[in-house]
């Protein structure tokens, strides 16, 4: 299990995969928005960050399709599937090396261009701290939805609209912590519920995700 | 004899060719009667006026919408448990008609909040929720669309539909979480203590009556789509027979 980690967090950071992608894709959201909205102040602090959030939401969607994809495609998938391990582990093994090579980053990155977003410390600390507790979520919800549409061809519509409405709790107690935050209120709530959900979604997914496995190798 | 017995897709086909006529014909009635008393023989509400009438559609199909989300999840439950094709189709079946009333739910919502709220969209939690509803269906759709092979198309369906349910509920206390709405609380309550919120009488038995005609409509239609989906299911064993041969 540790050694299919590292081989996914080798091949994401070495072929020029997900790793770059996302984070390059964070930064163009990050970036783009003062501009398309308008560089006032007080309005960046509003919406700051909920554009954090939904930028780290719509970059951990851009590289989800390749957490099963290209192991279905080349028959690593099956090789998997007879190694002595159970499939709920290379689900938890594959989301896992997924979150370290996009959500990881992305909170790291997130206190950075938070401070283009002219955050307040607060905030930037609640951001922080929410997304590292709710992106592994995004990346086991992801999952799940990589391996339902591993025998769809061409299936990134399709999966985008599966996973979005699975996004929307993650979403929703993520950037009300953040805002909470940047209006000085307690933002404990949301945390203990966003780190509730990645607890739950760690507690049901392998085996969900596992299960539409077994039946897309059939 | 056990419960069972009904799902084998013959007896299914039996049964249910018989009973369509009925069920629908009831809907029918159960509709037409219900609307009609509604939509003319009920008076305008003192605030409102006469857009109150929207509640014999608007309420009656986010009711069915609800109640299809209902019949996929336990379509599917019992598709993965015990294999019955016939409980599969019948969950394909109720995903694009519980769509269809999610979507007549939000039209007639926003046509009712226009004059009353002054606005044809509020992200209020039950919009909102219904919103998410509307999503969760068209992914099982598309999910049902996009691949090929009925049995595994069948199993990642109804492994989506159990996980969807489950974010479902957690969406909608999520999003009561999130924003308090200006939509008002139930108040079609059957069998509660709590009377004096509850809408009066004079529009409570058209609406139940409308309700019942909806849900009956639902059964019909659900119905039909399943014996469409056997059918089409015949249809390419026939097929794939013939091209054997």
């Amino acid at each position: 299990m540790i050694a299919l980690l590292l081989r996914d967090l080798k091949l994401a950071v070495r072929s020029g995969g997900g790793f770059g992608l996302a984070l390059v894709f964070f930064l163009i959201v990050v970036t783009l928005a003062p501009l398309a909205i308008g560089s006032d102040t007080t309005t960046l602090t509003a919406i700051g960050p909920g554009i954090l959030w939904l930028g780290a939401l719509l970059a951990c969607l851009l590289s989800v399709d390749r957490i099963f994809g290209l192991d279905f495609e080349d028959g690593s998938l099956d090789v998997l599937a007879t190694a002595p391990i159970p499939q709920e582990s290379v689900f938890l093994a594959k989301s896992a090396a997924h979150w370290m090579t996009t959500g990881l980053p992305l909170t790291l990155m997130a206190p950075v261009l938070g401070l283009l977003l002219n955050l307040p410390a607060p905030a930037l600390l609640a951001v922080t701290i929410g997304l590292a507790l709710g992106t592994p979520a995004l990346s086991l919800i992801g999952a799940f939805g990589g391996a339902l549409t591993l025998g769809v061809k061409r299936g990134g519509l399709l999966l985008s609209l599966l996973v979005l409405p699975l996004y929307i709790p993650t979403l929703i107690f993520g950037a009300e912590a953040a805002r909470r935050a940047a209006h000085d209120l307690p933002y404990q709530t949301p945390i203990v519920f966003l780190a509730a959900i990645t607890l739950f979604a760690a507690a049901i997914f392998p085996f969900a995700g596992a299960a539409v496995l077994r039946i897309n190798l059939r | 004899m056990s419960i069972w017995e009904f799902a084998n897709p013959r007896q299914f086909m039996g049964w249910s060719g018989r009973a369509l006529p009925w069920v629908a014909g009831l809907a029918g009635l159960c509709l037409s009667a219900g609307l009609i008393w509604g939509f003319f023989f009920t008076p305008d509400d003192f605030r409102q006026g006469s857009t109150v009438k929207i509640i014999y559609l608007h309420v009656p199909a986010a009711f069915s919408a609800i109640n299809g989300y209902l019949i996929m999840f336990i379509g599917s439950l019992i598709w993965l448990i015990r294999r019955h094709h016939v409980s599969a189709l019948a969950a394909r079946a109720a995903a694009p008609i519980g769509a269809t009333m999610t979507l007549i739910a939000l039209i007639t919502g926003a046509f009712w909040g226009q004059p009353m709220w002054g606005t044809w969209w509020v992200w209020d939690p039950r919009l909102t929720s219904f919103l998410i509803l509307f999503l969760f269906y068209l992914g099982y759709i598309a999910l049902w669309a996009a691949i090929d092979d009925p049995d595994t198309a069948a199993d990642l369906t109804s492994v989506l539909a159990i996980v969807g349910s489950v974010f479902a509920i957690l969406s909608r206390y999520a999003v009561l979480f999130w924003n308090q709405g200006l939509h008002q609380g139930t108040t079609v309550t059957v069998a509660d203590g709590a009377q004096q919120d509850n809408i009066a009488n004079v529009f409570f038995y058209p609406l139940i009556l409308s309700m019942a005609g909806f849900s009956l409509l639902f059964i019909s239609l659900v119905l039909l789509g399943t014996r469409t989906h056997i059918r089409a299911r015949r249809l390419r064993v026939l097929f794939q027979k013939e091209m054997r041969t």
